[in-house]
């Protein structure tokens, strides 16, 4: 009973469920491999929205409504809803909160906030305060080149190691589960990870950038619970792209002797689009990634046994217009949280 | 003395930062320069083509380079409001960038997609927020070279 | 013959940007800034015009064109007014050109909306 704190860093907990996930996504996610995965897919990345704002904010209430429905829930049992965006001021989740008028944790950590607001949940949960949180997060490919880079219409050229910020939104319910029983899906635990800054400046390469931050959570996750890697049938991280899961893999190597983490490596963002056909160069990013690739088809794989035990890492990179242009290298943060299938 | 905050590297930050360049995937260099010359070439020769035509009407080649500048400024503004502008400049890079056309989708794109911000505070504050710099250092610059030649030959 | 340079050249001004672009850790928009004062530079030592007059418009269409209209126009400015010139005959001389960009930014900016 109660949380059991094994580091600073990491939890453990016994009867935090996540009884419904729901991801929406726009339309080029709609056409990548995970496109059966998703609740909806809209066919307009504004889908009839005045602005790519208000279409994110509208994306990640979808998926939140979403989850709510699918277990017949309503807004009025949620205690607190946890999440957040890519957007100054949390102006999707915070805007999204106008409405829905639940208690509201709002959280920034870049693309990181997925799993850590699934970590932040289960804490709280466990730990007897709110019985039910609905954590959720939201990217939109449009507010976030505008606030970021350029203009829709400005042409420039992408570089090879340039991430896509997909247009997508997840949601999960979490909530106390006396006892599990089989065929639940639990969070088992979460490590928060710590600040890593290895000195990249590159805008265009989050890569090289957040792969110390992923391994150095992921390493400390497993040194914590006691585990090797092969505990996990799959190690999903946030939106690393095909560059930086080879990183991560080569880090691990220099590590120590015998790490070989390539069978379980996987990424959120390597997996949303197909990288060869859909010209997203390095994958896909944003929080919305490994929110909607864990609520779509993470969720589901362990629903369906497909896995058993995974650990979800998201990447988040801390920088903003002004840090970066003002010659600061880019900090970097992962958190994880493990999910099991209860047989 | 390194700048305020500016982080020292350890030799395993520096290792790290070698092994990612080297894994790195790396800029198509020859086929974005091969794209680049044919794309900013034709554009130029629109503008050479435009220049003509003005030239047949009875200007000069050095009259015609400005009624040619508006046309090809206009020809960029027209492509980007279509969409099509920031797709030439995906394949063309710089072949996009560099001509005229380019600078007028620099002008046009953030106006366009501030709009949602106000007319005053989005169109007109952001039209010149890629353009500008341009601006700023072209004009500069002129200054500068033409004080020098006037200090020197006594005629810019 | 210049159809013929103008491509050429136009052509080359453009991969000597995308060179740049790509083996140095700037943006575009420092490869564009770069090139208008190259312009400048080229033009005040009157180099740029003996291109522009081989190229035509492979040598004024592209950015460094700008720089070296600025220059130009200062040159003539100072002709005529003397040292003023140097304040008014750059803008003068660009006046066309960037008066169409804004136009047509504003107008594009009424008309049209940004695609995806």
């Amino acid at each position: 009973m109660g949380v059991h704190r094994r580091s600073a860093a990491s939890y453990t907990f016994d009867h935090v469920g996540i009884r419904s996930a729901a991801a929406v996504v726009g339309p080029k996610e709609g056409h990548g491999p995970l496109a059966s995965y998703f609740d909806r897919i809209w066919t307009s990345e504004l889908n009839n929205h005045v602005s790519s704002e208000v279409a994110e904010r509208a994306l990640l209430t979808e998926a939140q409504s979403l989850a709510l429905d699918k277990v017949g829930e309503n807004w009025a049992h949620v205690d607190w809803v946890v999440g957040g965006d890519l957007l100054d001021q949390l102006i999707a989740t915070d805007f999204a909160a106008r409405e829905h008028q639940r208690p509201l944790i709002g959280m920034f950590a870049a693309c990181a906030v997925f799993a850590e607001s699934l970590g932040l949940g289960a804490l709280a949960i466990e730990g007897g305060g709110p019985k039910m949180v609905l954590a959720g997060a939201c990217s939109h490919h449009l507010s976030a080149e505008r606030q970021f880079r350029y203009p829709i219409e400005l042409g420039y050229q992408r570089t090879p190691t340039a991430g896509w910020t997909s247009t997508a939104a997840g949601a999960c319910l979490l909530s106390y589960l006396d006892a599990m029983n089989s065929g639940d899906v639990a969070i088992e635990a979460a490590t928060f990870g710590r600040v890593v800054d290895w000195g990249s400046k590159n805008p265009n390469d989050m890569s090289t950038a957040m792969a110390p931050a992923a391994f150095d959570t992921i390493k400390q996750h497993l040194d914590d619970l006691g585990r090797d890697i092969t505990y996990y049938d799959q190690v999903y991280t946030g939106d690393l792209g095909v560059l930086g899961v080879k990183l991560v893999d080569a880090l691990a190597q220099k590590e120590k002797e015998g790490f070989n983490w390539s069978e379980r490596l996987n990424d959120c963002g390597r997996s949303l689009y197909d990288i060869d056909k859909q010209d997203v160069h390095n994958g896909g990013s944003g929080p919305g990634c490994s929110a909607s690739v864990f609520s779509g088809f993470l969720y589901r794989q362990l629903q369906t046994q497909q896995f058993q035990r995974i650990l979800l890492v998201s990447t988040g990179a801390l920088f903003s217009p002004t840090s970066y242009q003002q010659g600061e290298s880019i900090p970097c943060i992962a958190h994880a949280v493990a999910i099991v299938r209860h047989n | 003395m390194g700048k305020e905050g500016a982080r020292q590297l350890t030799q395993e930050m520096q290792d790290y930062q070698t092994m990612a360049n080297q894994m790195r995937p790396k800029k198509p260099l020859l086929k974005n320069a091969v794209t680049a010359f044919f794309v900013g070439g034709i554009i130029c020769e629109v503008g050479q083509g435009v220049q003509w035509f003005f030239m047949q009407h009875g200007m000069t080649a050095k009259e015609a380079t400005s009624p040619t500048t508006v046309v090809m400024i206009g020809v960029g503004a027209l492509l980007t409001g279509l969409g099509w502008y920031d797709r030439v400049v995906k394949r063309g890079g710089m072949g996009g960038s560099l001509p005229i056309t380019g600078f007028s989708n620099a002008m046009v794109a953030p106006a366009m997609e501030y709009r949602p911000e106000g007319l005053i505070l989005g169109v007109g504050a952001k039209l010149f927020t890629v353009a500008g710099p341009v601006l700023t250092y072209g004009l500069a610059a002129a200054f500068v070279v033409g004080l020098v030649r006037y200090l020197i030959t006594g005629v810019a | 013959m210049t159809f013929l340079w103008a491509f050429v050249i136009g052509g080359l001004l453009c991969v000597m940007a995308q060179l740049i672009l790509d083996l140095f850790p700037v943006t575009p928009a420092h490869v564009l800034v770069l090139f208008v004062v190259l312009g400048a530079l080229f033009g005040g030592v009157g180099l740029y015009g003996k291109l522009v007059n081989f190229a035509g418009a492979g040598a004024t269409v592209p950015l460094p064109g700008f720089g070296y209209t600025l220059v130009s126009g200062i040159g003539e400015a100072v002709k005529i007014k003397g040292v003023l010139g140097l304040l008014t005959g750059g803008l003068t001389a660009a006046a066309g050109g960037i008066k169409a960009a804004v136009l047509f930014g504003l107008a594009a900016a009424l008309i049209f909306k940004p695609k995806t």
